[in-house]
């Protein structure tokens, strides 16, 4: 009987139902950009109203925001390293804030109160389409970055100490885009699941605790994606002697 | 419900996958350049333009300190030998003094010593004369009483 209800209950989470878009032949998850568009809205509208008056001394929103361009350039020099990490850090940086604000955009606004048709609203980072996407553009960044950096000589890196490693550097290939996308997937749509069903079961405190370290998941989900493209990317172009 | 759709190919499910990738990564593809035209860019240009301000000014700072410190051991060398200098010219004037006093002090000694010696023989001479007059009257008065004596006889 509990066990039923649950299953409703799960249910009326509606997991994996999507608000589609039919576009000609090709369909879209429309509650993914609905969400994103409102989230990246709010983050260019933020971002513009602290670079609108740039002074040699910082004011206001534009500490805050010289701080997150700080925490990026250090995060993305620390992976990348010295040499070409200027090329990669506006990549980087905006992996983080996408993922940092879809993750954190998803826990902190209450988007159950606005009624879809099909679906719900929620972290755009909870769909695999998104995360999918992200780890591909990693994918192709660091080949790109190896490629434009070393040209052939990439290559070296699949046999780099011994050729014995050349499978698994192959598999990493795979495996790392997979990693990416299903750790990011996996984190954020599990927190939405649990803090749905605690508020279904327990609508009173209980969930509180819940939430806010689904927004701690959130923010180190947001740091490990950035870190992992960034040494993605500093593992690519590193010279090996 | 939810083990149905979970793997759900069709229509739905978790790992629905469809035309939502690209366009996704198109649009963070999008976003990565409009955030670096209105967010890497300028707040990077502010912030490294204010890191070179600083740095330069430290650098600035370093030369002027260095330069600084040059000076003041300049200045201390100079006051050394200005000081020894100093110490020299004392003690010349001091060793010229002395001389100057030793013979002064010669000179005066001298003066003395002939004044003394002159003052002396003078002293000697006139005790002479002296003595040579009393004789005299000596002899006179010693004549006198003679002559008293013989003509009283």
């Amino acid at each position: 009987m509990f066990f039923n209800s649950l299953l409703t209950n799960f249910a009326a989470l509606e997991v994996g139902q999507h608000l589609y878009w039919q576009i000609g032949n090709i369909r879209l998850h429309g509650q993914v950009f609905l969400t994103s568009w409102i989230l990246l809205g709010a983050l260019l509208v933020f971002i513009s109203l602290g670079t609108k008056k740039m002074e040699n001394d910082p004011k206001g929103l534009q500490n805050l925001l010289e701080f997150l361009w700080d925490y990026i350039r250090d995060l993305a020099r620390t992976q990348i390293g010295e040499k070409v990490y200027r090329d990669w850090m506006p990549f980087i940086g905006t992996l983080f804030l996408f993922v940092f604000v879809s993750n954190w955009g998803g826990a902190l606004i209450p988007w159950r109160l606005i009624k879809l048709p099909s679906g719900e609203l929620g972290a755009p980072t909870a769909d695999i389409n998104t995360t999918i996407a992200l780890a591909l553009l990693v994918s192709l960044s660091y080949f790109y970055a190896g490629l434009s950096n070393k040209g052939w000589r990439y290559f070296e890196y699949y046999v780099h100490p011994t050729p014995i490693m050349l499978p698994f550097k192959i598999l990493e290939d795979f495996t790392k885009p997979l990693s990416l996308s299903f750790r990011l997937f996996g984190n954020i749509l599990a927190d939405e699941l649990v803090v749905g069903v605690l508020v279904f079961l327990v609508p009173l405190i209980l969930p509180i605790p819940v939430m806010f370290l689904g927004l701690f998941t959130s923010a180190i989900q947001a740091l490990i994606f950035a870190t992992l493209a960034a040494y993605y990317i500093g593992e690519a172009v590193e010279e090996h002697h | 419900m939810l083990a149905f759709n979970f793997f759900g190919a069709t229509e739905g499910g978790l790992f629905d996958i469809n035309a939502t990738l690209p366009l996704m990564a198109i649009q963070v593809v999008a976003l990565t350049y409009i955030l670096n035209s209105l967010f890497f860019k300028p707040v990077g240009n502010v912030v490294e333009k204010r890191e070179k301000f600083v740095s330069n000014n430290i650098i600035e700072a370093k030369n002027k300190l260095s330069e600084v410190k040059k000076l003041e051991a300049d200045l201390l060398t100079q006051l050394q030998s200005a000081r020894t200098e100093a110490q020299r010219i004392v003690s010349e004037a001091e060793n010229e003094s002395d001389k100057l006093y030793k013979e002064a002090l010669e000179l005066a000694n001298n003066e003395a010593n002939a004044s003394k010696e002159k003052a002396r023989l003078e002293i000697e001479s006139q005790t002479t004369a002296a003595r040579d007059q009393l004789t005299k009257q000596a002899d006179d008065l010693s004549e006198l009483i003679v002559n008293r004596l013989i003509l009283e006889k």
